[in-house]
This record gives structure tokens, sequence and C-alpha cells, in this order.
């Protein structure tokens, strides 16, 4: 008998290895966002990446379409504890923007078009690593779940897969996206339970 | 921020017939912001844990924390919270989580809260924090909810400060003798019981997510500032 919460039995044990600690599976596949959901027009939308000292490159949606797409299969955590396995997207690897930029630079931040940041290190971008996709599950991505196009940099916890995306910029400094100054953790690996700021 | 402790629940309040107010009394508790939430942790016997984030429904009243939980249809730790852990018990808590959508009585904008269902708690949390801040600024609670029977801290909302404007609209039925038919939150409901977009109000939007998607585009359209505008979602 434990002293703790007596009589608590649990119902949902985690059944597979691909599930990190603390997290539960979902069917569903949950919103949230700390604003409205923006509309986003393609006519208007452009993804532009600007590496550390200044230099940038741009492509509207168009010749966005037209970059050579992947379609990555991929386990999602968030750091709210729900997990979704064999979830598939299309788009674009990050590599092939990064590839139009030259960069020594350590660290990126990607932009949201409502001014949502979120800072990731390069390395953890490159090597097919991460994405930008416009597509979920055969269809277009919808607007609340961050189309037309969002980042998908799955073996983090998926805040740092921002919605609704603009662009990236590259940085010799770490610098706190939004959720990061908010008490959230700098780096954010499910696998080691990494939710919050250091202390826990 | 801190680790896990452990924390004795209390008192134990019934607020709907699926909603319960639990008073927990921690180790220590260093304060928290009002809409911040925390973490509860569950241990079965066979040592198998279940953690899940519930909103704090008001500021620390002699070092006792208080959440306000709804039961979810098969929810491990809802259904747990709402029906079993005894008065006595303990649960492990950790906290407070989220630095984003809360208010702090520094603030001195208008504020508009618009809450869905359960998503009334962290909202009452700011209300009850004004109150006990003696805070000036002024308020507005646009309460949207099935029925009478779902309004959670009933008694409380129907005797607000001054200071505090509280609309309940109902969704699927109304009291009787009510003169507006049970229907979805519409513009009608937030150009009369909201501040104008001119009062640049802080627009705080709790509860599911159609609910919040909603009312979060009806601000947009009536001229609020998106970055004025807060959401807190669910489900």
């Amino acid at each position: 008998m434990s002293a703790l919460t007596p009589g608590f039995r649990g119902g949902r044990r985690t059944v597979s290895d691909r599930v990190p600690p603390g997290q539960y599976l979902t069917e569903g596949f949950p919103v949230l966002s700390a604003g409205p959901t923006p509309v986003v027009d393609t006519g208007e939308w452009s993804f532009t990446v600007v590496n550390e000292v200044g230099e940038r490159v741009s492509w509207d949606w168009a010749a966005f379409s037209r970059l050579p797409h992947e379609s990555p299969t991929v386990d999602i955590h968030c750091v709210t504890r729900w997990s979704k396995l064999d979830t598939t997207w299309r788009g674009v690897s990050v590599d092939t923007l990064l590839a139009e930029v030259a960069t020594a630079a350590d660290f990126a931040v990607v932009h949201s078009v409502d001014g949502y940041t979120a800072n990731v290190p390069l390395q953890d971008l490159t090597d097919g690593q991460a994405w930008v996709v416009t597509g979920y599950e055969g269809a277009p991505l919808a607007a609340e779940h961050g189309g037309p196009a969002r980042f998908l940099v799955p073996h983090l916890y998926f805040w740092k897969s921002a919605k609704w995306v603009s662009g990236i910029t590259l940085h010799d400094e770490d610098q706190p996206g939004f959720w990061e100054r908010a008490g959230y953790h700098d780096y954010g690996d499910p696998w080691l339970e990494q939710r919050y700021q250091s202390g826990w | 921020m801190t680790v896990w402790q452990q924390a004795r629940l209390v008192e134990r309040l019934r607020e709907t017939d699926s909603a319960v107010t639990l008073v927990f009394e921690p180790e220590e508790w260093s304060g928290h912001l009002a809409g911040q939430h925390a973490d509860i942790r569950l241990t079965a016997d066979d040592g198998y844990q279940a953690v899940r984030s519930y909103s704090l429904a008001g500021p620390v009243e002699e070092g006792r924390v208080v959440f306000t939980v709804q039961r979810v249809l098969g929810g491990e730790v809802s259904t747990y919270l709402c029906d079993d852990l005894p008065v006595g018990a303990y649960v492990e808590v950790r906290g407070p989580v989220g630095g984003w959508f809360v208010w702090r009585g520094t603030d001195t904008r208008p504020v508009m809260l618009l809450a869905g269902g359960s998503g009334i708690v962290p909202l009452q949390a700011m209300v009850r924090q004004r109150r006990a801040l003696g805070s000036r600024v002024p308020f507005r609670l646009l309460y949207s909810v099935r029925t009478p029977e779902d309004v959670i801290y009933a008694d409380e909302l129907a005797r607000p400060e001054g200071g505090v404007d509280v609309a309940v609209r109902y969704t699927r039925e109304a009291p009787p003798g009510a003169r507006r038919a049970p229907r979805r939150l519409g513009l009608v409901d937030l150009n009369t019981h909201g501040w104008p977009a001119e009062f640049e109000p802080m627009c705080f939007v709790c509860g599911p997510n159609g609910f919040v998607e909603a009312a979060a585009n009806m601000l947009i359209t009536l001229g609020h500032d998106r970055h004025r505008i807060k959401t807190e979602r669910f489900g």
C-alpha cells in the first residue's frame, strides 16, 4: 500500500517503448496555441532564412512548392504530456533550405507570423531532423495546426515545432524563444523530460 | 521553481456534477501568478505514475493551494481526483508552471475574461487575485456554459465585487425566464458584455479549443489587437 494516493490504480499503462517518460498516447490531435489562430494567405506567405551576418534568402509560396518535398512519418511529443505515433507530414527538409545560405552559426530561432519564436541548436535542424511542412496526413495543413506552414522538429518537445512559420534566423549565441522565456526548457528533449527551466 | 513535494488534501468542495474543488496543503509553496497551473502526480501501488497539469484556482491562502478539476470521461487522473482521493491523503505537486497566460496585478489595462466551460478556473483565479490585491483594475468576465447546473463558482459569480462585471451565457439550456435563447457565444454577447477595442483591454480566453478559436476570432473581428489576446486551450 503506497503512502501516496491510496487506491489509485491508473488506466493507461504505456505499451510502447516509443513513448517517452511521463507521456501518454493520444489518438486525437490536441491544439495548443498562445493566441488567436492567424489567417495566413499563401499569396502573401514567404519563408526567409537570415544568417548570422544578415544575408537572407526567401521563398514565396510558389517557389517553396517547387522545392524537393519529403513525407516524413514521425512520432510527436507535446510537453503537456500527449504523444502521437506515426504522424505523416509533407514538406521541405531544413537541409534543403539551409543549403542556400553560408553559415557557421551554432543556434537558430524559428519565427512565426504572429511573433512566436522557438530556439533550437542548429545541429538539431540538419541531417534530416527537421522540416517546414505544409501537409498533414495527405491534406493541406489546417490553420489551427499551423497551416499553411509549420515547423517540424519531432525529436524535441512539440512547442519547438512552431506553427505559422515565416522563417529561421541563425545566431552565434543562443536566444531563448517565446516559451523558453516563460519557464520552459531551453532544449526540450522528451526522452530526458526536459520540460521546464533548470531546477526541475 | 521547485521539485516534487507531497501535498495533503485538506478539503473537497463539490462545484458541479462533474467539477470538484480540491484544497491541498503542500510542504511549502513559493507562490504563483494568477492563471498559472501546476502538475499533480499520482502513484499506484505497482509504481505506475500519472501526471497532469491543472489550473490553480486562486492565490495561496495560509499555505494552501486550490485546484478545480473537471472530470474527463475515462480520464485516469481526473476521475481519481474527483471521485476517490480521500481527504487527508497525499498527492505530489510541482509548480507553478507557465509564465504566459497570467495576469499580474501591476498591469493596469482593463481585463476581459472569456471562459468556456471549465476554462473558468484560471480566469476566476485572476478575479480572486484582483480581490486579494485590493486592485481596482476593471474586469469583465463573460462565461459560456452549457446549462445553469454546469456553472462552476456559481455563488461567487452571483455576487461579484465592485469593478468586476460578470455575465453568464448558456449554450444548451437557459434558466427559467431567461430572455436569451440558449446558443453559442456570439458577437452580440461580446459587444454587450465585453470592453470596446478602443479601451485596449488585455483579453484572456480559456476553454475547449472550439470555444477558444471562435471567441478569439470574434475579438479580432471586433478590432482587438491580437497581441493583447492570450489563449489557453484544452481538449
